[in-house]
């Protein structure tokens, strides 16, 4: 994971060659930072375009195809891949296939692949269907919880209460999530504290990682970085990772102030898959390739393979018949 | 996230969300009085040229927001160098008609944008786009307070652009020799030869001269650029009388690190007040980029409105940054920009349906369909 404070980056490796056509991925050259300060050295990036890309798809996708996507995000270089969401259909059509998709995937070593669990019986089946972690969904925002799961936030710790001592028991992972940290579409403001407070709960409840999430994308910098100083007096950075959703464009910068601040996780879509319920025709989560492509910029290691991960994206897209997200592939893949 | 809610009908309109998250407040209110708004500008511009300059502050809230600003480091006012217009439209496939971009810029003139890139007195054998200079130039209405530069490329485009009522112009340099042979057939040196005749005339007639650098952090032929190079073709612009340079991440592909070293080299030769950065948002990163020159100390961006005009270097790629999202950024960071968002997302929308494409901008595209 990443260092914070004074880690200067490195000179990093020339890129591997590529073909001559991706223009601009020569230019992903690693750079000597050493005035970027507090830049991490390292950024682990959680790929959740399986489940919450996905999931804000308007077409639902087959099963294999789902498991193919997987298994090519797996071989460009990711160690995180949040598989599916073992909610009930009903709620979440898109990811009925739940408990196929997380058998007929490869695992490979060294790769996570989490699921999402909204309680224990969630829990109960994603476990009996293989999964090793497992994540949870807060929010920071009362309105945006009752209109999302039907209860309060108090409701929702004693449910995740639950689910984090069965995992405890088993020895399985529990990541955290903070939705509406930036701002809700119902309360609007999402004051700094009551992100604060959330995150410090479900830290202190044993989640090894909380993910502060942009649900709408309506944040900017300033308000990142109020939030996370905020967070970060609660809980520590390395135990934090942003979530930017790219509705309004600032995702990346947002992103960027996250780093600055010491924030060493980022959560990203391939090919900016899913949609914004919110604001319809609108996009939603950040794209994996251009995120890659900033921090491979920067000389941040990542261990990611852009090519592969480009290679993935498109995949998807075809299967979804829909043009990528990502800037990045929509400038390579047309030369 | 969660499941999709079917309560999204109870959602607050993306009016009300704007204004709480965009503290833009009511658009009507808080106009500035020219004398205020000139003193303003003067203070965070560094402009010797703006008189009069009318900002429409887009809300009390702008000024509280100046505190944090400051705090933060970064500036506290932004100038946007809108170039939809020119750079923009340049560079899209459809010609637009005359009256068209006349329309268009003049709805841009009531958005409070101070300064709008009109057009291109370049030869219309290599810029068909632009080959209605002239009609452009005398027909739009040159509103109190904004400033409609033109791209001159030699002393013969300077003296069509005044002929026809320009007060302000602008040179392209580059940062590459390849890059400055294929696009305007000379080399760096003899570019600057040009450059030099033409502000040498417009200094001699009182007219503002902005210069451009291209390539700034890297080059579709030659690939990366050192940062010295910029620094050397910036510093003989600013020299031969130049109010400001503009430093542009010609095909995107700059990022937060590169954008910082240039800056920094850059800035040992030029005050950050007489200098601007003009990104292109080919690879996603242009707001990334700015906000990096922003924390750097630069206060002047170019951007186009619903971030028209592609890359003709990456077929189907995006191009500039759009302006609506850098105001949503700078608006987010309490930065007064003096811009009213509202104005410029209609303006795009008129644009876009004039030339029929989709907006690029992400803040368009999630308002207007909300």
């Amino acid at each position: 994971m990443g260092c914070r404070g004074a880690c200067w980056a490195k000179m990093a490796a020339m890129r591997k060659a590529l073909p001559q056509r991706l223009v601009g991925l020569k230019f992903l050259r690693a750079v000597s930072t050493p005035s970027m300060g507090a830049l991490p050295k390292r950024v682990k990036i959680v790929e959740v375009g399986p489940r919450d890309g996905l999931q804000n798809e308007k077409d639902v996708v087959p099963t294999p195809v789902k498991i193919k996507l997987i298994d090519m995000l797996s071989e460009a270089g990711l160690s995180v891949i949040e598989a599916t969401s073992f909610v009930s259909p009903k709620w979440v059509p898109q990811m009925a296939d739940h408990t196929e998709v997380l058998k007929g995937i490869q695992k490979f070593p060294g790769i996570n692949y989490p699921v999402l669990v909204p309680n224990l019986k969630g829990f109960e089946a994603a476990v009996a269907a293989g999964a090793k972690e497992v994540a949870v969904f807060g929010a920071a925002s009362e309105l945006f919880m009752k209109k999302n799961i039907n209860c309060s936030i108090e409701e929702s710790f004693q449910r995740f209460d639950a689910v984090l001592k069965a995992a405890r028991s088993a020895s399985i992972s529990v990541r955290g999530y903070v939705s509406c940290a930036l701002g809700c579409p119902y309360e609007g403001k999402i004051s700094p504290a009551k992100v604060a407070e959330v995150t410090k709960k479900l830290y202190s409840m044993g989640c090894y990682e909380i993910s502060l999430g942009d649900t709408t994308g309506v944040g900017t910098p300033g308000i990142m970085k109020d939030m996370l100083s905020a967070v970060m007096q609660e809980v520590p950075p390395a135990a934090l990772a942003v979530h930017c959703h790219d509705t309004y464009g600032q995702a990346l910068a947002n992103t960027l102030m996250a780093l600055q601040m010491g924030v060493s996780v980022v959560d990203s879509s391939v090919a900016g898959l899913g949609g914004c319920p919110y604001a319809q025709g609108a996009s939603g989560n950040l794209a994996t390739e251009d995120l890659v492509y900033m921090l491979e910029g920067l000389g941040i290691h990542t261990g990611v393979n852009l090519q592969k991960l480009l290679e993935a994206g498109n995949f998807i897209c075809q299967a979804l018949n829909r043009k990528t997200g990502s800037k990045v592939a929509q400038a390579t893949c047309k030369l | 996230m969660g499941n999709v809610p079917s309560a999204v009908k109870h959602c607050l309109s993306y009016q009300q969300l704007l204004r709480e998250h965009l503290w833009i407040g009511d658009s009507v209110a808080g106009a500035l009085d020219p004398a205020q708004a000139s003193d303003l500008a003067n203070l965070y511009c560094f402009q010797p040229y703006v008189s009069g300059l009318s900002v429409s502050l887009a809300g009390y809230m702008a000024f509280n927001h100046w505190e944090t600003s400051q705090s933060s480091g970064l500036p506290a006012f932004v100038k946007i160098v809108e170039v939809g217009p020119r750079d923009g439209l340049q560079n899209e496939k459809v010609i637009v008609p005359t009256d068209i971009k006349i329309e268009f810029i003049n709805r841009l003139s009531q958005t409070g944008l101070s300064v709008i890139e009109v057009t291109s007195f370049v030869s219309s054998r290599w810029v068909p786009q632009m080959a209605d200079h002239t009609e452009v130039m005398k027909g739009i209405h040159q509103y109190p307070g904004v400033r409609y530069p033109v791209l001159t490329p030699n002393l013969q485009g300077f003296q069509r652009a005044v002929a026809a009522g320009a007060t302000e112009i602008s040179v392209f340099g580059a940062a590459s020799e390849s890059f400055s042979k294929k696009n305007i057939n000379c080399s760096i040196e003899e570019s600057m030869g040009k450059f030099e005749e033409v502000v040498k005339s417009a200094r001699h007639m009182n007219i503002p001269a902005r210069g451009y650098v291209s390539c700034a952090l890297g080059c579709p032929y030659e690939g990366s650029i050192t940062p010295q190079k910029v620094t050397e073709v910036s510093k003989r612009l600013y020299g031969m009388g130049c109010y400001e340079i503009s430093l542009g991440d010609t095909i995107g592909v700059g990022t937060p690190g590169s954008m910082k070293r240039m800056l920094e080299s850059v800035m040992k030769e030029i005050p950050p007040g007489a200098l601007a950065v003009h990104c292109h948002d080919t690879y996603g990163q242009a707001l990334a980029n700015i906000l990096t020159a922003l924390q750097m100390g630069i206060n002047v961006v170019d951007s186009a409105v619903s971030g028209l005009g592609g890359c003709p270097y990456a077929k189907g790629a995006s191009g500039n940054v759009a302006t609506e999202d850098l105001i949503y950024m700078l608006n987010g960071l309490g930065l007064n920009t003096g811009v009213n968002l509202h104005k410029v997302m209609e303006a795009g929308d008129f644009i876009c349906k004039a030339v029929n494409k989709t907006t690029n901008s992400k803040v368009a595209r999630a308002s207007f369909n909300a």
